[in-house]
């Protein structure tokens, strides 16, 4: 096991209650796995069902493995503009 | 001149047309996005930007790129500011310059469009009433297809 960190943002860090989350993880897991441990977590039931993804600073696929290294966010839709 | 930025001052954009601005070019298009008063029937006082602003400057700078790419639009300066905005303030502005005037039009509702898309940025609307929301504009699309 390993452990990730995941940022927060904007409506999920104020649902989850956290700018940061320790995810402990399985090395290589994907982020699709990354998502189901998040979704165990008090707040996240108001999770959208994919929320989407971004390592380092791009967005990923479900399907995209993960290092503890990596810089992993959740991130809420976006509103720019 | 080809840069992007968040920023947390004030954009002025009659700045960013004269770094875009030159004897090359025929053409400047811009798009200045402002603070409107009213969102979906209900009266705004102010808006709170925040941005995970590592990565929006990431895809800012993709978003350049592609824009060249598909438009030859070399000249091409865009600023997207975050914190507090009044009524009325400048939230983000997009100027390009190109030889000709199709190219500088298309790539600047090009460059909008992907910004409102995949740019992570995110607004906090403030209300007369004293109320806040997060603005989520996939809730607003869904709602007006049903």
């Amino acid at each position: 096991m390993s452990t990730v960190t995941v940022q927060l943002f904007a409506s999920y860090a104020e649902l989850l209650g956290a700018s940061t989350i320790e995810i402990p993880l399985a090395p290589d897991s994907t982020v699709n796995e990354l998502l189901h441990h998040i979704r165990l977590l008090p707040g996240a039931s108001m999770l959208p069902a994919t929320p989407r993804v971004a390592v380092n600073r791009a967005f990923a696929s479900s399907d995209q493995r993960i290092q503890s290294s990596d810089e992993i966010a959740l991130i809420p839709p976006v509103a720019g503009g | 001149m080809k840069r992007s930025a968040i920023v947390t001052r004030l954009i002025d954009p009659a700045a960013l047309i004269a770094e875009v601005r030159s004897p090359a070019y025929g053409a400047i298009s811009s798009f200045i996005g402002t603070v409107r008063e009213i969102n979906d029937g209900r009266k705004v006082s102010a808006i709170e930007y925040s941005a995970y602003a590592a990565m929006a400057e990431s895809e800012l700078t993709r978003i350049l790129d592609e824009a060249e790419e598909r438009f030859g639009v070399q000249s091409i300066v865009i600023e997207h500011r975050t914190g507090t905005l009044e009524l009325g303030d400048v939230s983000v502005a997009i100027v390009a310059a190109h030889e000709h005037r199709a190219s500088a039009l298309d790539c600047t509702r090009f460059v909008i469009e992907e910004i409102k898309k995949r740019v992570p940025i995110w607004k906090m609307e403030h209300y007369v009433d004293g109320t806040r929301e997060w603005v989520d504009p996939t809730r607003a699309a869904e709602a007006s297809r049903t």
